[in-house]
Order: structure tokens, then C-alpha cells, then sequence
């Protein structure tokens, strides 16, 4: 049948006001108005959100799985960005 | 990045399967398991779709307006299912229109137990309490699946069948201890949905030819006659309680092991209405098929108005 699908959309939902939009999942739409719309009915139907994000999944740009021991590897070798890295004479308190 | 080989990367992937690492969408999966997921999910969404039609046909006869809300909020959570799951096949490279055709041309399956009709209200009863208590039984072990979107997939709607569940087992307790007709009515229902819903797991383990390697994989955390037995232990004392009879003679507590024992099941009749010859096999594929048919110009009238205003903002 010649059927041409509706762009898929990511969703993001504020569950509550203080909080990052979080990924909730995907749904397919005709434009933003749509899949905000659609966004409601299927991820909010218990109170789940107060705020609404979807952006076409393809203006999403991701990191690739497959580099992400040598992306993410600097972080690994820099334990003095953590505080347990340093000693603080006992008796020093507040820090 | 260094060249591995194919051994490697899949001597890598069953490590982090075994260590409960969650597998994401891209990231590198033998491609077996790439279309064993494809099938069992699309399968499962296609089962909350058709199962949407059994229920369907009583919204407009349902007896009080309680009662009609509740179902209509119980179909548009089986619709909400279905999009959930067709959201997970799609992040698995799947196009989700030709998944969906696949059940309109019979190559894709769904849960047999929607081939059969709903007659009368008590149905409605009977659907929730045991093919939504089946389908929970199926569904929370899915919950700790090895691919990350089908798993979170399962948590949503899990959260929201023992809603279902309840609903269904209101209806048919009510009618259960109601005058002796509605009593006749609920377990006439019973009669014809016991069997079938026990049967919703599948083949027993001896017959399942896809158990081991998907257990392997934790796509299957528990086999067909687990479930099975689970259900059945959880349900038996349901009905008893109910007042209902469990239509099976053969049907006895084993004190040793602590489970019942059903009397055989009738596979020969499972085989039959998967390969499409239940009660209702046609009239649920013609219906699928329909909507999607009548529903053609309204998604390219959507479509062409969203093309048209982007145009026009553009100018
Ligand atoms: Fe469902
Ligand atoms: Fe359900």
C-alpha cells in the first residue's frame, strides 16, 4: 500500500515542576502540534507530566556505542575530581 | 578502533548479557537477536491491538456508565500498549508499517485467545480477570528483559494492567454473587475462557523451540509451563473463592508439591486457531486490515496539511 509514515518524534515529560524533562519514549506524528497532542494521551494518561518536549528523532546526533570506552575513558583516570581523593586531617570538620 | 571479529563481539555481548547489563538499540547484537526481538515484540504489540477489538464490541452496551468508562480507559490503555511496543520495534531498525502489514497478510501472529468472541458481558469480566492476569504473568518477567527499551516498555505497562485486572474481576465476582442467572452468566463465561487463557503461554516447554536460546539471551526469563503453573496456582483459589467451578474434572491439589494439576490440555485445538482457524481469526485480521485502509486519507490529509504549513512559515 503507498503509505508514506508520519516523521517519528522523541518524547520528554516533566513529571513534576523542579525536575529535567526526561525521556519517556517515541511516538510517529504529522507535526510538532500532533505529537505534543499524542504525547498526552499516551504518556500522561495517570498524571505522569506537567510539561511537554518532543523533537524529531532525526535531529537527535548521538555519541556511537561501539567509541564509548575511549570517549568516556578521560573521566576514568582523573580520580582527583572527586573529593575522596584528598585527606583531610582528623579534626577538621565542615569539609 | 581496532577490528574485532564476529566471535569476539559475540563472546562480549553474551558477557554483558550474563552480567545484566542492558543491551540498547545501538549497540552491537547478533543478528538473531535483533530478529527474534523484532518478531516477539511486534507480535506483542499486535496483540494489544487485536485484543482491543473483543472489548471493543461491549463499550457501547456497556450496562451503567461506570462501567463504560472504565472500559473505554481499559481499550485506550491496550492502544497506548500497542504504541509502546511498535515504539521498541522501531529502535531495533524495524519498519513499523511493514511489521503491521505482516499481520494483515497472516505472517505475523498474535495472541490467539483474541480469536475468540465475546457473547455476552460476563466476557468482559472473564477478559480482565484472566487474559489481562495472564498477560501480567507474562509481562513483569519481561520487565527485566535484556534489551533496555523493551524492558522499559513492559514496566509502563505493567504499572498499568492490574487496573485491568481488578476491573475485570469486579465484574466477574459481582455477577458471581448476583441473582442465578447472572451467576449462570459469569460462569458460562468462565467455562469458555479457562482453557484458552491457560493456553495464552504458550506451547509446554517440550514444544517451544525458541525457549533456550532466548532464555540464553534473557529475552525469556521464565519457560511457557512456569507461567502456566504460576497463573493457575494464583487463579484456582480466585474462583473458588467467587463461588465458580473450574471447568475441568481432572483438576486436583498436589500436597507435595503445592501446585494444581490440570487435566490434559487440548493443543490440537491452540495449533488450529493459530494457524487461523478460530471463531474469529478473519474477522479480526478484516478489521485491522479496515482501519488501517479507511484511515489512509486521514494520515495523508495530516501529512499534506503539515507539509503545506511548513512551507508557508518558511516564506
Ligand atoms: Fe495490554
Ligand atoms: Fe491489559
Amino acid at each position: 500500500m503507498a503509505n508514506q509514515e508520519w516523521p517519528l518524534w522523541e518524547v520528554f515529560i516533566r513529571s513534576k515542576q523542579g525536575l529535567n524533562h526526561k525521556h519517556v519514549g517515541s511516538l510517529r506524528a504529522s507535526d510538532e502540534q500532533m505529537a505534543v497532542d499524542n504525547a498526552r494521551d499516551v504518556y500522561t494518561r495517570r498524571s505522569e507530566g506537567v510539561s511537554i518536549w518532543v523533537v524529531e528523532s532525526n535531529n537527535v546526533f548521538a555519541s556511537e556505542p561501539a567509541q564509548a570506552d575511549s570517549l568516556f575513558e578521560p573521566a576514568d583516570s582523573k580520580a582527583y575530581r572527586h573529593p575522596m581523593f584528598y585527606d583531610v586531617p582528623d579534626g577538621i570538620s565542615h569539609m | 578502533m581496532k577490528e574485532v571479529n564476529i566471535t569476539e563481539l559475540e563472546r562480549r555481548f553474551q558477557e554483558k548479557i550474563d552480567n545484566d547489563i542492558k543491551i540498547e538499540p545501538r549497540d552491537w547484537m547478533p543478528e538473531e537477536y535483533r530478529q527474534t526481538l523484532i518478531r516477539q515484540i511486534s507480535q506483542h504489540a499486535h496483540s494489544e491491538i487485536v485484543g482491543m477489538l473483543p472489548e471493543g464490541n461491549w463499550i457501547t452496551r456497556a450496562p451503567n456508565l461506570r462501567r463504560k468508562a472504565v472500559l473505554l480507559a481499559k481499550v485506550q490503555d491496550e492502544a497506548g500498549h500497542g504504541l509502546y511496543l511498535y515504539s521498541a520495534v522501531e529502535t531495533l531498525g524495524a519498519d513499523r508499517e511493514a511489521t503491521i502489514d505482516d499481520l494483515h497478510t497472516g505472517k505475523a501472529k498474535y495472541s490467539s485467545i483474541f480469536n475468540y468472541p465475546t457473547t455476552s458481558w460476563a466476557d468482559m469480566g472473564s477478559i480482565g480477570w484472566l487474559v489481562d492476569g495472564a498477560a501480567i504473568m507474562n509481562q513483569v518477567p519481561i520487565c527485566r528483559c535484556s534489551y533496555g527499551p523493551y524492558a522499559r516498555a513492559m514496566v509502563r505497562v505493567c504499572k498499568e494492567e492490574s487496573f485491568h485486572q481488578r476491573q475485570g474481576f469486579e465484574i466477574i465476582s459481582l455477577l458471581a454473587q448476583g441473582t442465578p442467572e447472572q451467576k449462570a452468566m459469569a460462569q458460562e463465561s468462565f467455562n469458555r475462557f479457562w482453557w484458552p487463557a491457560i493456553m495464552m503461554f504458550g506451547p509446554n516447554d517440550a514444544d517451544s523451540k525458541h525457549t533456550a536460546q532466548s532464555m540464553k539471551w534473557k529475552i525469556k526469563r521464565n519457560t511457557n509451563d512456569e507461567l502456566r503453573q504460576m497463573f493457575i496456582d494464583v487463579t484456582v483459589p480466585q474462583a473458588e473463592m467467587i463461588g465458580l467451578t473450574i471447568p475441568d474434572k481432572d483438576l486436583k491439589f498436589n500436597k507435595e508439591t503445592g501446585h494444581y494439576e490440570t487435566g490434559p490440555i487440548d493443543w490440537d485445538e491452540f495449533w488450529e486457531v493459530v494457524k487461523g482457524n478460530g471463531p474469529c481469526n478473519k474477522e479480526r485480521v478484516d478489521a485491522r486490515r479496515k482501519a488501517k485502509e479507511d484511515g489512509l486519507w486521514v494520515r495523508e490529509a495530516a501529512m499534506a496539511y503539515a507539509e503545506k504549513r511548513k512551507v508557508k512559515n518558511a516564506s
